[in-house]
């Protein structure tokens, strides 16, 4: 077959039925606000560690809520906890405790 | 000839032995719980006469004159000192007393007559002793009743305070179970039942002003009873056990402890485990007065003193739930009022954060790409992943930075604040500082907030990440704009040879060596003092020395050491939005008290969370310099 320098790429289709929500319910339960979160971005808009890598909250839950856990967490690492997007949330989200409450819930292993 | 033994001294005898032993003991193990560099420090402070001599003068004023206590509440103060110190002059001159008119004098003692005169020392001197009238003796009698008075004028006041808090001077008292209760109940009537027993004996016993004639000859009508006065005795003795038997479960245990503490910190120590060693000694010296109930900027909103510093240390004391503990440690703002008025000095947000060090986090931080960040200006990690030659471009802007001797470092908040860095580029400008803006593109966090959480260690990486870069500069000052920064900077950081300024105090250097023109405009401003800026360093006349050349200062309510925070600190982990602004509000409400035109303050984070919910305009002091100046 000729190379033609192209491939198809690997499907990022989510099957939500395969996703176990278990921690992230369990991160719900702790953080209430999280419910109220809609994604506008203010958050990674503003991020301190944002500007260096690749860390953006808006993603981090997003991520969880679709299961992507691994990929998550290697983004949690990266935060600095200077709590700038806390002070810009538009919804008045506790955006630091819910990113502590993950590195306490989540854990390398089990993901 | 008086008795030489009643069997009624045996439940006071006891208690007070079982209660110096347990002092004893506790003394001990906390002195070994101490980490081994600390102990030696402790043990070698002692000794020193310098350091011996602050001791002395510190247990003096603060165990028995309660001196912090009478600068803030003199009712207070006098009901903390007639108790402690009438007690402990009763005790010492009751010692000298019944050594000078020792019932034994003249008597045929078997064994070594000396040694049993002196070691035959009746506590309850007055039922033994028989009365003198020579000079010495009633100036005896004329001091301990003196004293006895001081103390139940104290005990009185403190039966007032505990009915009417108000009329003391304070809102709330901290609520005790009925265990307190009962050690109060015994405490209060110690001294009265002394009272009652020296008197109704005192046509045989001798005494003063107070027990002989208002006592015994008002109160007793002038009659002895043997038995009334037998009863008076036992009810004094069984009194004290209760009490003495009881201390070291309840408050109270803070009277031993207190002194303790004193010696330990005036060695200089610090709480480095949350239940152990200093921390220990804090929280037994803890009398649960309750002075931080009505400061906690938290016990504004209904149920939430409940987490105040008073109700948190008793928490730990009664080794309540960790987990109950670890929420009140992290619901905490910080703001370190309660550290200002206890009058004990515990530094509770020590334990605080000791506390919050033992946070076990499952996912550790890994800051690798600080390491490869060569400096601030880089460009966006998808464009470095791009070009590998940014490494060494930047390498050589950290080197551009040498030229200048002053370094400007705005911080994470400063940058949500643009009116900051504005007002002080132009204010560098017009001042003509060579300045070097550090993170004019964005910067790396100070670590602090990182701190606040428990995790040190990662935020040692930010810490050192910081250090390299502000060393490699060469400049010789700091300026920050954000008293969190201003903190850890100051406290975490070994920048040797960099003088470290936040802004208010480099534009009152710049005022006072007349930089600056200002024009005056007639506003009235109130200044907040922001709780890592005033509180952590006293920098309060900085900030009021600027305002006052620029229009009119007006205080707020509670001003300086007492400045309520805005509600806006990143010391608290757990507390939600509506929290938050409740504080914000109270807090605002307390600015307001003189109606100014604007607020000040020198905090990007004060001045965002007050910007939300004041009624009038919120300017950070650099702007308002900015803005009057040409």
């Amino acid at each position: 077959m000729i190379d033609f320098g192209f491939s198809i790429s690997k499907s990022s289709h989510i099957k939500m039925d395969d996703v176990d929500l278990k921690l992230f319910n369990k991160l719900e339960a702790l953080n209430p606000d999280i419910k109220t979160c809609m994604a506008c971005g203010l958050c990674t808009a503003t991020c301190t560690a944002g500007k260096f890598t690749d860390v953006s909250f808006r993603q981090i839950i997003l991520m969880l809520q679709r299961g992507k856990e691994k990929e998550a967490v290697e983004k949690v690492k990266k935060c600095m906890m200077c709590g700038k997007c806390m002070l810009v949330c538009s919804r008045g989200i506790n955006t630091r405790n819910i990113l502590l409450s993950i590195t306490r819930i989540y854990n390398e292993q089990n993901i | 000839m008086r008795p030489l033994f009643d069997p009624f001294v045996l439940p006071f005898v006891i208690s007070m032995t079982f209660v110096l032993l347990y002092c004893i003991i506790g003394m001990i193990r906390i002195v070994f719980q101490l980490p081994k560099e600390d102990r030696r420090k402790f043990l070698r402070s002692l000794i020193y006469p310098k350091s011996a001599l602050k001791n002395f003068r510190d247990l003096v004023n603060d165990c028995l004159l309660h001196t912090k206590i009478w600068k803030r509440k003199p009712l207070l103060g006098y009901m903390h000192m007639s108790i402690a110190l009438g007690w402990f002059m009763i005790i010492i001159v009751g010692h000298f007393e019944s050594i000078a008119f020792s019932p034994l004098r003249g008597l045929e003692v078997p064994f070594m007559p000396k040694l049993m005169s002196n070691l035959y020392l009746p506590i309850f001197f007055r039922y033994f002793a028989i009365e003198d009238l020579s000079l010495k003796a009633q100036i005896f009698s004329f001091l301990m009743d003196f004293f006895l008075l001081m103390i139940i004028s104290g005990i009185f006041i403190a039966v007032v305070k505990k009915k009417k808090p108000r009329k003391v001077g304070l809102k709330r008292v901290t609520k005790f179970g009925i265990k307190e209760d009962l050690v109060r109940l015994s405490l209060w009537t110690i001294f009265p039942l002394r009272f009652l027993a020296e008197s109704s004996m005192a046509n045989i016993a001798g005494g003063s002003f107070f027990t002989k004639y208002l006592g015994f000859e008002l109160l007793f009508g002038g009659n002895y009873n043997e038995t009334l006065s037998m009863i008076f005795w036992w009810l004094y003795s069984i009194d004290l056990a209760i009490f003495m038997t009881l201390l070291p479960f309840s408050r109270y245990m803070h009277i031993p402890a207190e002194a303790l503490l004193i010696l330990l910190r005036n060695a200089g120590l610090k709480t480095t485990e949350p239940r152990k060693g200093y921390a220990l000694a804090e929280i037994y010296s803890c009398p649960s007065c309750g002075m931080c109930i009505d400061v906690c900027p938290m016990s504004e909103v209904k149920d939430n003193y409940k987490n105040t510093a008073v109700y948190f240390i008793r928490n730990i004391r009664k080794g309540k739930r960790r987990r109950d503990v670890k929420a009140m440690t992290e619901k905490c703002l910080m703001c370190g009022k309660c550290i200002e008025v206890c009058p004990l000095g515990i530094e509770s947000l020590d334990i605080k954060i000791a506390q919050r060090n033992k946070t076990y986090y499952k996912i550790k931080s890994d800051f690798e790409y600080l390491k490869s960040q060569q400096d601030y200006k880089t460009t966006r990690p998808q464009d470095k992943a791009h070009s590998p030659e940014t490494q060494q471009l930047s390498n050589s802007a950290t080197q551009q930075l040498s030229n200048s001797a002053t370094l400007y470092f705005a911080g994470c908040m400063s940058h949500l604040t643009p009116t900051i860095t504005r007002s002080m580029k132009k204010i560098f400008e017009i001042a003509k500082e060579n300045y070097e803006f550090l993170d004019a593109e964005g910067s790396i966090c100070c670590g602090r907030p990182m701190m606040l959480t428990g995790k040190v260690n990662e935020a040692k990486a930010l810490i050192d990440k910081n250090t390299e870069l502000i060393k490699n500069s060469g400049a010789k000052r700091l300026i920050l704009s954000c008293p969190i920064c201003y903190k850890v900077f100051k406290e975490e950081y070994n920048l040797e040879g960099i003088e470290i300024l936040h802004h208010t105090q480099y534009i009152n250097e710049l005022i006072e060596n007349d930089k600056l023109e200002i024009d005056r405009d007639d506003k009235r401003y109130v200044y907040h003092d922001p709780c890592e800026l005033g509180r952590a360093f006293d920098i309060y006349d900085e900030p009021r020395n600027i305002i006052d050349n620029i229009g009119l200062l007006t205080p707020g309510k509670s001003d300086k050491d007492m400045a309520v925070c805005c509600g806006g600190s990143i010391g608290s982990l757990t507390m939600t939005l509506e929290e938050r602004d409740e504080i914000t509000k109270n807090s605002i409400k307390d600015l307001m008290h003189n109606n100014p035109d604007e607020i000040v303050t020198a905090c990007p984070l004060c001045l965002k969370t007050f910007a939300r919910l004041a009624p009038v305009k919120v300017r950070d002091i650099a702007e308002i310099v900015a803005n009057t100046i040409n």
